[in-house]
């Protein structure tokens, strides 16, 4: 009952043209990876699969290394949505990202929901070069319409040059430390979301904090990057306050 | 070791400035999500399970002699909003101003050298904890016990609520400082072996949109 174990590999590299080629594309089980047209220079990856998972029990990972470079834009096609499993134990699932000098990714996966009943942890580990460059979105709904959250524990920690910039955990929903849907961590929304820039350029000149929605702002970290936190009342609302902030910097 | 001097560093009348601060309270009353005792408590609950926690692992881990300046490190890490390390370091070099004339002692010595804007607060409360004989343990209990009294007595005066109210949300509030605290030192005593990734990073996202909500007001009764 040891539920699925799944890992999708992503591995990018720059061809010596000013493009960008795809050594390694390993789909694995429900983890499907498919390439998709890109732009000239960025290779496009959509993840398929993991729509209606993880449920309890699974453990399924997502590697990108992105070369020295190389451009690499990965989305996925639709929600992935954690669901109960039939074992008491909690789903997993890992997201380990590298970035290369010179190198480029733009993480940008649908939300994650929290279906009721559920427990998934979400660990995503980046560590980048000095001069990589990466945008990265992450989004959690917690319960699907109306419904109660199942438990949803994610952690995200950045790594730049080899210096931690960004180490945060979240829990919500049953079982989670007291106070998670109070006044000071949620107070009742249930979108919560982040975007990380990291460009070695902040290093001379850091991005400025500013609050850009009711609940939602841009905070330069001690390191060259800079995260967007957002709340919002639910899924739609939270994307069109941080597709905002992408249209800002000129990321689509 | 003297238990008192558990006391000393503990109380709100220690000269370390954090009278002047709500921890986040004011931001949380301007905006409706505190309005009397029941919302204090759970703002207070959220607060010490998530900063609360992290400073209080912080603070024992320098009471345990671990390298403050990676700890600091971590405290960066675990602290995206900019007006929140602002502050923590004011509070911190505050802190490390009374603490070495309270308790003489080397290493604060060497630490305020190093950092002179200051080290963030918990590292400087872990061992301000150290150089008055106390543990770990008392380390990361000043710092739980800190992460809701200074919300509850923000609020009362910016609420005029009853002191007795806000006295007795700390009160009901106790069994979960012990186990915060008891959490604290577990991942904190981990570190020497583990290094400080091992901390908690328990974030709060509202704390950390409020403070710079907050830090842009032109006047506030709180500095933070």
């Amino acid at each position: 009952m040891g539920g699925v174990h799944a890992t999708a590999r992503i591995g990018a590299r720059g061809d010596g043209r000013g493009g960008t080629s795809l050594p390694v594309l390993e789909s694995d089980g429900p983890l499907a990876l498919r390439r998709t047209r890109g732009a000239a220079s960025e290779a496009r990856v959509m993840l398929v699969g993991a729509m209606s998972g993880p449920l309890g029990g699974d453990r399924f990972a997502v590697e990108a290394d992105v070369g020295g470079g190389a451009r690499l834009r990965v989305g996925s096609a639709a929600a992935t949505i954690a669901l109960p499993g039939q074992t008491k134990e909690g789903a997993r699932y890992e997201v380990r990202l590298t970035v290369a000098d010179r190198g480029e990714l733009h993480w940008l996966p649908e939300p994650l929901i929290s279906a009721k009943g559920s427990d998934l942890s979400v660990v995503t580990r980046v560590d980048l070069d000095a001069g990589a460059r990466l945008v990265l979105r992450e989004e959690q709904v917690l319960g699907r319409m109306r419904e109660e959250p199942g438990r949803l524990g994610s952690r995200l920690v950045v790594r730049i040059a080899g210096r931690v910039v960004l180490d945060q955990e979240l829990t919500c929903g049953p079982g989670a430390p007291g106070g998670w849907d109070g006044p000071a961590v949620l107070a009742g929304h249930r979108a919560v979301g982040q975007l990380l820039l990291a460009r070695p350029e902040f290093a001379e000149r850091p991005m400025e904090p500013r609050i850009f929605a009711e609940h939602a702002c841009v905070m330069p970290l001690a390191g060259p990057a800079a995260l967007v936190t957002a709340v919002a009342p639910d899924g739609l609302r939270l994307r069109r306050v941080l597709d905002e902030a992408l249209a800002e910097w000129d990321i689509r | 070791m003297t238990r008192a001097a558990l006391l000393v560093l503990a109380d709100g009348r220690f000269p370390a400035g954090g009278h002047a601060h709500s921890g986040g309270a004011e931001a949380a009353v301007k905006a409706g999500r505190i309005t009397g005792a029941a919302d204090l408590e759970a703002f207070c609950r959220g607060r010490l399970h998530t900063a609360g926690l992290v400073a209080a692992a912080l603070a024992a881990a320098a009471a345990a002699g671990a390298d403050p300046a990676g700890l600091d490190v971590a405290a960066d890490a675990r602290t995206p909003s900019p007006a929140l390390r602002t502050t923590s370091r004011r509070l911190g070099r505050q802190l490390m101003r009374a603490a070495r004339a309270t308790w003489p002692d080397g290493e604060l010595d060497a630490v305020a050298r190093r950092f002179p804007k200051g080290a963030h607060q918990p590292v400087v409360l872990g061992l301000a904890a150290r150089a008055a004989g106390l543990g770990p343990t008392d380390a990361a209990y000043c710092a739980v016990y800190e992460s809701v009294g200074g919300p509850a007595t923000a609020v009362v005066r910016l609420l005029s609520l009853d002191p007795f109210e806000a006295t007795a949300v700390l009160a009901r509030l106790a069994p979960e400082l012990d186990r915060v605290a008891d959490r604290a030192v577990t991942s904190a005593t981990a570190v020497r072996t583990e290094g400080v990734d091992v901390l908690p990073a328990a974030s709060a996202p509202l704390l950390e949109i409020g403070a710079e909500v907050h830090a842009a007001w032109p006047v506030r009764l709180f500095a933070s």
